[in-house]
């Protein structure tokens, strides 16, 4: 490619990058600039919160298990199967029928109507009479599906919250990181991101069955309550949910009067309503139990049938918890609880610092290094100073136009790169002397310079880019903008230090004559 | 000085250009000149003992401080930074965490002016982050909200950091035996057996001397060692690539003094390529803040003596596995 073409795409590449650079230095650019925007920043520069949780997946498909297992003991009550139980043992759900004689039956009937289960009659006078089991394709489905709709949970709940632009990632298997610029006590955020939200209507068990909190009767259990819902903290409930959280189509907070504090107003579809409908008529007197994650939010005695599909909880809720309760409820119970493995807090004051200072040792670095070339190499230094302004300008564009998040460790990575990326012109401009040395003229010289120099200086890059590579895998946040900065900046030195100086020198050797190079 | 012009002299091809020679060798600005003639060679013995005497100084450090110094990255637990706006005892602090809710706490002076405290403690649970919160309330409930400002707070789980351990030392060994294999391959075997010991070499070296100076080993740091690696073989590549140009000139000369006449030529360029890196790292390492002051430090060390090792450990190495190899021909 001739001399010309070769400059004119440099000068377009410059000025396309400084177009892209202006937005992040100088904001808000002007409405007619064609490029909005700037250089994201990470969370330990702008300040914010790093959350890694790992996702209990192994919980998640217990909590399958259940719900299938309620689900077959609803199936088989409503086909009057006989009298039964089905319960939950590890992975398995095993039936016992009130009589023996109808496992057949049974055993058809689950079947048909549950193909994903794999049903098996165990011998032993002890045994269940049916041992039902997920098929291997299940528990796959579950595994996989259960990190992304955590996420997609989270994610709800979060834009909910109001953060500025979140930013949540799966990384490994079953880990989620979520990063929240800007919050600095994440206490709030973390109580909402990890709570499970199961929601589950009961009734608190009574009558001569429901035996004590200290041995409770069959079919009831112990949980722990509210106050207000449970005077001792404990309360007697059936095992027995009327239904879960999953039919509310929507929950609001209502602010309430000064006493009785702010309430979470849900509507239930219609056959949520069907079924509150259905057991608030037969059990009108007896207290409902409102159970979230396990605890007793509140325990309402029911005066009439509720068959409005509409309900209402409270508590003694800040309008802050209330309004926390009704997103979670609004958005749907995680599969599988949380377990936070990693939390990292980068205050602004610090970010603050850490930018001051990178950006202090960036300008010093690089005008220590731009210095020595020029004074060191001249003429051949000071093309290099010039590759080296464009060099960064491509590196910070390249930021910009991809979107990559530039981290303090990425900062260092910059004012390594202008370390690294005068390498190549310094191998070049050596070669050049020797050429000099040896009598060629500057043509010849600039080219054997290069032409010589090529293959270390690729092989240093590939080398470097290659350990960048490796980092890139290995690292997270941080130590992976840092990764990026160097694999970026290995692209845009190959593009400045080699590309750019040699045009220079062409166009310098062609339209200018130049008989003899400084170097 | 006219040795130098007559070896590399057979480098150069004429060309049009060269009909007229200048009238006068051109003259440049050098701090090294074109072709020193320092017997590299025949000192590699001295400096590789010297070298491997300070790893296993370096290493002895380590086993006896029980370890490096390593972040909460590597052991788990919690780590708040505080900053008060007025000097405050440090006695004040520890008093404030005293709580059954925080086991095995530290407190660091960072600076040793009484404003920014660096707050250590294990963790009660698995979950990641009950101490922090714990600490934050300690501060809170003795120093009142909004007296000091918290700057940085991280939490981490137990498995993250065993996790962390082992890929660590997977992505360096992994990315040095890569090293290895590509210069390996655009070289020669030898050669890269001597890159890949050589890098080795490095990061031990670096390792002693985070120990010996007792900086943090944390995630950065094994960042600084992989880029260490990946930028340390350079010097090889540029060693080697003269190496091969001369050998293929001068098929008859040993390669012992080839070898050592390929490292005094590229001495200069070896030499400036590193200044200029280790010039910026110096930088980040005096400016740069105390969050990347053990990245930039393990940075400075492993870019340093990286320049050494590719004359001084590579050489003799690629040397003895030639010479074994013409002695089997």
């Amino acid at each position: 490619m001739s001399v010309q073409y070769r400059a004119l795409a440099l000068a377009l590449l410059s000025v396309a990058a400084l177009v892209i650079v202006v937005p992040t230095f100088v904001s808000p650019p002007p409405a007619w600039w064609p490029w909005k925007q700037s250089v994201r920043l990470g969370l330990d520069l702008q300040g914010g919160t790093h959350l890694l949780y790992q996702v209990q997946i192994e919980q998640a498909i217990d909590n399958s298990v259940d719900r299938l297992a309620r689900e077959v003991e609803r199936e088989m009550r409503d086909a009057q199967v006989g009298a039964f139980t089905a319960e939950r043992e590890g992975r398995a759900i095993q039936v016992r029928l009130g009589n023996r004689e109808k496992r057949a039956e049974a055993r058809k009937f689950i079947q048909d109507r549950f193909p994903n289960l794999t049903v098996q009659e165990p011998g032993g006078s002890n045994a269940p009479d049916l041992a039902l089991e997920l098929q291997q394709r299940e528990l796959l489905r579950i595994r996989d599906g259960v990190v992304e709709q955590a996420m997609n949970v989270i994610r709800n709940r979060i834009d909910e919250f109001g953060v500025v632009e979140p930013t949540l990632q799966v990384q490994g298997d079953d880990e989620i990181v979520v990063q929240l610029p800007g919050i600095q006590d994440p206490q709030r955020a973390k109580d909402l991101i990890g709570r499970t939200a199961v929601l589950e209507f009961k009734f608190l068990a009574e009558g001569p069955q429901a035996g004590t909190l200290e041995s409770p009767g069959p079919g009831t259990q112990v949980v722990s309550g509210e106050r207000d819902a449970c005077p001792s903290g404990k309360c007697l409930v059936e095992r027995r949910s009327i239904m879960t959280g999953d039919v509310l189509t929507d929950a609001r907070v209502q602010p309430g009067g000064s006493l009785e504090g702010p309430t979470v107003d849900f509507v239930l579809d219609s056959q949520g309503a069907r079924l509150f409908g259905e057991a608030t008529s037969a059990k009108v007197g007896r207290q409902l139990a409102i159970v979230l994650d396990n605890n007793v939010q509140s325990a309402p005695v029911i005066r009439e049938p509720i068959t409005g599909g509409r309900g209402q909880i409270s508590g003694r809720f800040t309008f802050e918890e209330a309004q926390d309760l009704a997103n979670v409820l609004r958005n749907g119970a995680l599969p599988a609880p949380l377990k936070l493995m990693e939390e990292r807090t980068v205050g602004p004051s610090l970010g603050k610092d850490s930018i001051r200072q990178g950006t202090i040792s960036f300008l010093v670095g690089s005008m220590l290094v731009w210095a020595f070339m020029a004074i060191y190499y001249r003429g051949g230094g000071l093309i290099t100073d010039v590759a080296l302004v464009l060099n960064v300008l491509f590196l910070v564009g390249a930021f910009a136009l991809f979107g990559f998040t530039l981290t303090l460790p990425g900062i260092a990575g910059l004012v390594l790169t202008v370390g690294m990326a005068v390498d190549a012109n310094i191998l070049i401009l050596e070669r050049m002397r020797e050429e000099l040395r040896l009598g060629k003229n500057a043509r010849a010289a600039i080219e054997a310079g290069y032409d010589r120099a090529w293959s270390a200086i690729l092989d240093s890059n590939v080398t470097l880019f290659l350990s960048g590579l490796i980092m890139f895998q290995f690292g997270s946040g941080p130590v992976r903008g840092f990764a990026v900065t160097m694999c970026v900046g290995i692209a845009t030195t190959l593009v400045t230090a080699v590309f750019a100086t040699r045009v220079m020198y062409d166009w310098l050797v062609s339209q200018r004559r130049l008989a003899t190079v400084s170097v | 000085m006219s040795k130098a012009r007559e070896q590399s002299s057979t480098t150069g091809t004429p060309r049009r250009g060269a009909v007229v020679p200048p009238p006068t060798p051109p003259k440049f600005f050098e701090l090294i000149p074109p072709n020193p003639g320092i017997d590299f060679v025949g000192m590699a013995p001295k400096v590789a003992v010297a070298s491997i005497l300070l790893i296993v100084i370096g290493l002895a450090t380590m086993w006896a401080r029980g370890g490096l110094n390593y972040g909460i990255d590597f052991t788990g637990g919690t780590m708040v930074e505080v900053r008060f706006p007025s000097a405050t005892s440090i006695a004040d602090v520890r008093a404030s965490l005293d709580r059954p809710d925080v086991r095995s706490v530290s407190v660091q002076d960072v600076g040793g002016a009484g404003a920014d405290f660096q707050i250590r403690a294990q963790q009660a649970s698995d979950e990641a982050s009950s101490v922090a919160d714990a600490i934050k309330a300690g501060l809170k409930d003795r120093f009142g909200e909004g007296s000091y400002d918290v700057l940085r707070v991280e939490s981490v789980g137990p498995k993250v950091g065993s996790d962390l351990w082992r890929n660590a030392t997977l992505a360096v060994i992994a990315s040095t035996i890569m090293m290895g294999l590509y210069i390996g391959f655009r070289f020669d075997l030898p050669v890269g057996v001597g890159a890949a010991a050589k890098l080795l070499h490095d990061v031990l070296f670096t390792l002693g001397a985070i120990s010996i100076a007792n900086m943090e080993f944390d995630l950065t740091t094994v960042a600084a060692l992989l880029t260490v690696v990946g930028f340390s073989v350079n010097d090889n590549v540029i060693i080697s690539d003269r190496i091969r140009e001369s050998r293929r000139k001068n098929r008859n000369e040993p390669l012992a003094t080839l070898v050592n006449t390929s490292i005094n030529e590229t001495l200069s360029r070896t030499v400036i390529n590193s200044g200029t890196v280790v010039l910026t790292t110096a930088t980040l390492f005096l400016l740069g803040g105390p969050v990347i002051h053990s990245f930039a430090f393990a940075l400075l060390i492993g870019f340093l003596i990286g320049t050494v090792s590719s004359i001084f450990i590579s050489t003799p190495i690629v040397l003895a596995l030639e010479a074994r190899r013409t002695h089997r021909a």
